[in-house]
């Protein structure tokens, strides 16, 4: 119903009259008053559980208390927040929760940033007032990306909800009742044998330390004092702008030149950038669009379209698993960490005249996934393992604290090269809408020769959070070789979050996709919001952390791929063409049909 | 004044023949072709008037029930019968589903003439299964007579799996629409968003049957019975150190004293009024404890302890019961009930201090307000009652 | 398994795949072989178009659903304090005596498992049990060893 007129409800809280919109929640309407309620189950990405019973308050009138994440305000409610009920209420859960919860929190990587921590802190819970019956369950190593420990485990059911209703994955799920009751995957399996795509949402969204990445700062700090090794770290689009957040920055800072800096400082020996393979990403990608389209509109070929994006790991296992019908329609370009890496060991090990074997490279990535994606048997074709270590960006917050680095004092750096320089369109890679966007401004400049008229090249239509996006441009005044092009519509569409890529997918599946191209992110709101970024992660923060990165964009002498003069080297000197035999070596890949269930 | 167990069970049968509602044979054909030609208002008169409150346990006045899923504005509606009878101690609704199902259905019919509905569901809980084959029977012989009135309705049956939870209503839902049976934040209720988002009336086997009696009898007779608060009769399943064990139909408003003596067998020390989410009632307090929603409150179950039993033993029964049944998903019934075990095994123990049983009722206390649904809630009232009329069992 | 894929089939067949036939699915696949497997729930949730991790965690949530191998008979004695009151241990004591297994388990001929259950609804003839849906009341140890014959 679209009420233009919203009706309000008068309600008191804590004996102040509020007026708030019908149905929101009481714990919305206290924060208007800026009250604040603790919470748990809650988080604002995920529908409403009101399981955890933190944010309790009492209604007058009402026999027992009320979630107040889950009630609705009603006219005349009065409400309490700090009442003697409430509050007794309140310390029994937070000490209930502490009886199951295996309450190690030296030595837990969430020490420091735990919501039930928090709030055992701010309720002052010294002496653990139940018997402990947390579970003596060994944590869940198998994958190479997350890790799953029951007994720090909450059961606020957040990560089945972020697995399920953004991610539309459900690796995991609640299974078995009462006492035994437990968040786990199909059949207690280990997280590497089944269908989890490694995008770290469920690690993004829990509140404990019952989820967290594989963590490989030990392995890199080796590789560091290894006088052997020579340490080449890559760094994603999207970390620039929220390493910031785990340095005690505050969010949306660009802080690229310092961000060099410290890797430097913390004994890399060639700080690269993973924004110049995003650029040669745009190439490649860009070509084969183009090379798909001339198939398809002027050759009558049988090929697949719409094409799409294959940056993102978490993507590309939810398509093996769910959609390996329809493989074909991904780009084969390798995402830009796996471009990096065999170009690294070969091109870049050969200019500065390191064996490759004696090179590590190491990529600091805003995902969790990406630690499977270069675990990946295929990703080889350096002859080495392409790279070696992924780290999130959590992980280098931590290596950069463990350092002693005072990260704002920092001065300036400058990446190295080659593979250091990178355009705007690289940058905004990080975010969703961004790669479409690089896309756009390079292959619209290929087939007429002319920029992309849009206003300050900002391709508005493809930005944003909203979760599907569409866009259609028409081409004309063509180049000679594209004039079957002429006039044409180019329909794209954008998505994030595999909730949304199952829509998206099930049009492709059903043939009836109307699109010509489509970029696929994991992760809500793009490697912005991926699941190895700062936690939290909220709209907000997103939207923060994607302004920086357009900001940046803004910034660069380079805009488009194209013009990056490192690309242009790369391909003179090395690559030779796009889509060329060296390409087809290094930078393409293909697909695993995986099972659905 | 100590009875023989012939001159109890005398007594007991006159009472229950001076009631008689739930059993009584009807022509409930005949009953149903009246409905048909009754206007809806006049029948949520008849509910209203009578004062019925839900006979599943937790006593929500039917007609409200009704009601307001008659004022939802929707195509579709549904009536379920929660036919799920976990309680222990309880069995009635079997016998009623065995002997009267044909006064179960038409108490569906009418709620779902005056609410709008046009599918009802029996949610039967697994362990009767043995009942599918005679219910579905007489349920496609219901199911045909209404075809022949023209009345558009049709019941079909559904079953449970051994999940006691399923038996609260928003969790039966949740079963019945293929989920885990976890209770759902209200508002919105049922009958406002039910079975499948649509408006949904959910009414115990045996309030099904009051309902069709009340209407049979115009409202009158079932009134009579009972007292201001608690209107009407109930059935009440008896068990434990009874010499009168059964299912029977009395009136509500009975003290606990006048009960025990038809039942007891006259060394009583307690009674568990609800099952193992209702009220101990010890000896001391059998006078003055009304059976009724202004004493003890019940779903039927009433168990019968002598001075024999253990009562630590019973209460770990009901609480270990509990742990298992809870579904898990609110803190403090998953968590709370898990404490409350591992609680009272300790101070048996001595692995904890006596004074730590005034903890677990403080606990107990925060699970009545804090849990999510009436499982939860419902803990507190055996554990409470027991630990404070028998604390001296429950420590040493 | 050729067999499995057939009772899953035939159950989604029968019932539809709407997420509300969920339960009655599980249920009908569950009484073929008395539980159900591991390839039966992945086979039910790529039917329905569900995924398994939800599959599993509806079929956990419920006591009847059991997901290990079980004889062909099922017996559920009811543990509610009534039926302890009444002898519930000396009948689960004989049986498995009689069975030769503990509480819990299946015998080695794959016939009988013995399983415990929450109130089954027979408080006033207890003790009481169910073998598969049927009822036996009122137990003692010889009539609980002698209701096994009927399934020799």
């Amino acid at each position: 119903m679209s009420d233009n007129k919203q009706k309000m409800i008068n309600v008191t809280i804590d004996n102040k009259t509020v007026s708030v919109p019908e149905n929101t929640s009481i714990l919305e309407a206290t924060r208007s008053l800026g009250v604040y309620i603790p919470t748990l189950c809650h988080h604002e990405d995920l529908c409403v559980a009101g399981n955890c019973r933190v944010c309790l308050v009492e209604v007058k009138g009402s026999r027992t208390l009320q979630a107040s994440c889950a009630t609705p305000v009603a006219e005349g409610m009065e409400i309490f927040t700090n009442s003697r009920l409430v509050r007794t209420a309140r310390k029994h859960v937070i000490e209930l929760l502490l009886s199951e919860h295996r309450g190690e929190c030296l030595r837990c990587s969430r020490n420091g940033n735990c919501e039930l921590q928090a709030l055992a802190n701010e309720y002052r819970v010294d002496e653990g007032l139940f018997i402990d019956i947390h579970k003596e369950d060994q944590p869940d190593i198998s994958s190479p990306a997350i890790q799953k420990d029951d007994s720090k485990c909450i059961r606020c059911q957040r990560c089945v909800r972020a697995c399920t209703e953004l991610q539309s994955v459900s690796a995991l799920c609640v299974a078995h009742k009462g006492a035994d009751m437990k968040i786990t995957t199909f059949w207690d399996k280990a997280l590497a044998y089944v269908v989890c795509t490694n995008c770290g949402q469920c690690v993004s969204h829990c509140p404990t330390g019952a989820l967290t990445e594989k963590n490989y700062v030990e392995d890199v700090w080796d590789a560091i004092y290894d006088p052997t090794k020579h340490v080449v770290v890559q760094t994603a689009p999207a970390i620039r702008v929220s390493i910031g957040e785990e340095v005690g920055l505050g969010p949306g800072k660009r802080v690229t030149k310092k961000l060099v800096t410290a890797l430097r400082r913390l004994g890399f020996d060639s700080v690269l950038d993973t924004d110049f393979t995003a650029d040669l990403t745009i190439i490649e990608e860009g070509n084969e669009l183009l090379q798909r389209l001339t198939k398809a509109l002027r050759d009558n070929e049988d090929v697949a379209l719409p094409m799409i994006t294959s940056c993102s790991p978490g993507w590309i296992k939810f398509a093996e698993h769910e959609f390996n019908h329809s493989l074909n329609h991904l780009s084969t370009c390798k995402s830009p960490q796996q471009m990096f890496g065999p170009l690294a060991k070969t091109y870049y090990a050969e200019k500065i005249g390191v064996d490759p074997k004696d090179m590590v490279v190491v990529s600091i990535m805003p995902c969790t996934a990406k630690k499977f994606e270069a675990a990946r048997p295929e990703m080889m074709s350096s002859g080495f393992r392409d790279v070696d270590y992924v780290l999130t960006t959590r992980e280098l917050g931590l290596m950069i604290r463990q350092a002693g680095i005072d990260f704002e004092k920092l001065e300036d750096g400058e990446y190295d090269s080659i593979l250091g320089k990178s355009t705007g369109a690289g940058a905004i890679f990080g975010t969703t809408g961004g790669v479409m966007e690089a896309a756009l401004r390079t292959a619209y400049e290929i087939v007429t020769g002319r920029e992309i008229p849009f206003d300050g090249l900002k391709i508005t239509p493809v930005r944003g959070l909203d979760g599907i996006k569409e866009a259609t441009l028409k081409i004309e005044g063509t180049l000679n070789k594209y004039n079957f092009l002429e006039g044409a519509e180019l329909r794209v569409a954008i998505g994030h979050g595999l909730a949304n890529a199952r829509k998206i997918m099930k049009q492709v599946e059903s043939g009836e996709s109307p699109y010509h191209f489509i970029e696929i992110m994991a992760c809500p709101g793009g490697c912005i919001g991926g699941g190895g970024q700062p936690i939290p992660t909220t709209n907000e923060l997103r939207l923060q952390r994607a302004n920086a990165l357009y900001e940046e964009d803004e910034k660069m002498q380079y805009r488009k791929s194209h013009e990056n003069p490192e690309i242009i080297e790369i391909y003179e000197d090395f690559l030779e063409k796009p889509l060329g035999h060296k390409s087809h070596e290094l930078l393409h890949t293909s697909y695993v049909k995986r099972e659905k269930n | 004044m100590v009875m023989t167990r012939d001159e109890k069970l005398a007594k007991i049968n006159a009472h229950q023949e001076r009631v008689n509602l739930i059993f009584e044979k009807i022509d409930t054909l005949r009953l149903m072709e009246k409905v048909l030609t009754l206007d809806n208002n006049k029948i949520l008169e008849y509910i209203k008037e009578s004062g019925l409150k839900g006979r599943g346990g937790a006593g929500f006045p039917t007609y409200l029930k009704w009601k307001l899923a008659a004022d939802q504005k929707s195509d579709v509606k549904y009536v379920i019968c929660n036919a799920d009878e976990g309680e222990p101690g309880t069995f009635k609704d079997r016998k009623i589903l065995e002997e009267q199902a044909e006064k179960v259905f038409t108490g569906m019919a009418i709620c779902a003439k005056v609410i709008g509905a046009s599918l009802g569901y029996i949610y039967l809980r697994g362990e009767y299964n043995f009942l599918v084959p005679l219910l579905v029977t007489k349920m496609n012989v219901f199911n045909d007579d209404m075809k022949k009135f023209g009345f558009n309705f049709t019941i079909d049956l559904r079953s449970g799996s051994g999940a006691y939870i399923c038996g609260e209503e928003t969790a039966l839902i949740e079963s019945m629409e293929g989920y885990r049976g976890e209770a759902r934040n209200k508002p919105p209720y049922p009958a406002e968003k039910g079975y499948l988002g649509k408006p949904t009336v959910i009414n115990n086997v045996e309030t099904l049957v009051y309902c069709t009696m009340i209407v049979l009898n115009e409202g009158k007779k079932f009134k009579n019975f009972g007292t201001e608060i608690s209107t009407g009769s109930k059935v009440f399943s008896v068990s434990g150190d009874a010499d009168v064990e059964g299912i029977y139909e009395l009136e509500l408003g009975m003290t606990i004293q006048e009960f025990v003596d038809l039942f007891g067998d006259g060394d009583t020390k307690a009674v568990q009024v609800g099952g193992a989410s209702g009220f101990c009632v010890p000896r001391k307090k059998f006078k003055e404890t009304i059976i009724g929603f202004e004493g003890v409150p019940t779903g039927g179950s009433m168990m019968l302890f002598n001075s024999s039993r253990s009562m630590y033993h019973i209460l770990m029964n009901y609480m270990e019961f509990m742990q298992e049944e809870s579904c898990g998903q609110c803190t403090p019934c998953r968590v709370g009930c898990q404490q409350l075990v591992k609680g009272i095994q300790a101070i048996k123990h001595k692995k904890r201090p006596a004074s730590y049983l005034d903890e677990l009722v403080k606990l107990a206390k925060t699970m009545r307000v804090a849990s999510k649904c009436g499982l939860g809630q419902s803990v507190a009232n055996p554990f409470i009652s027991i630990v404070e009329n028998f604390r001296e069992e429950i420590i040493y | 398994m050729q067999s499995s894929e057939n009772i899953v089939r035939k159950a989604v067949k029968k019932y539809g795949k709407g997420r509300e036939n969920l339960l009655p699915i599980l249920q009908m696949v569950r009484k073929e072989n008395n539980y159900l497997s591991e390839d039966q729930l992945r086979e039910i949730a790529t039917e329905m178009d569900l995924s398994a991790a939800d599959v599993y965690g509806v079929a956990t949530f419920y006591s009847f659903m059991d997901m290990q191998p079980k004889g062909k008979n099922i017996i559920r004695i009811c543990k509610t304090i009534t039926c302890f009151m009444k002898g519930k241990d000396s009948i689960v004591t004989a049986l498995e005596d009689a069975l030769g297994i503990k509480m819990g388990e299946t015998t080695p001929d794959r016939k009988f498992s013995l399983l415990e259950a929450n109130c089954i609804g027979w408080c006033h003839k207890g003790p009481a049990m169910l073998i598969n849906d049927k009822v036996y009341v009122e137990l003692t140890p010889e009539k609980a060893i002698q209701a096994l014959e009927e399934y020799r």
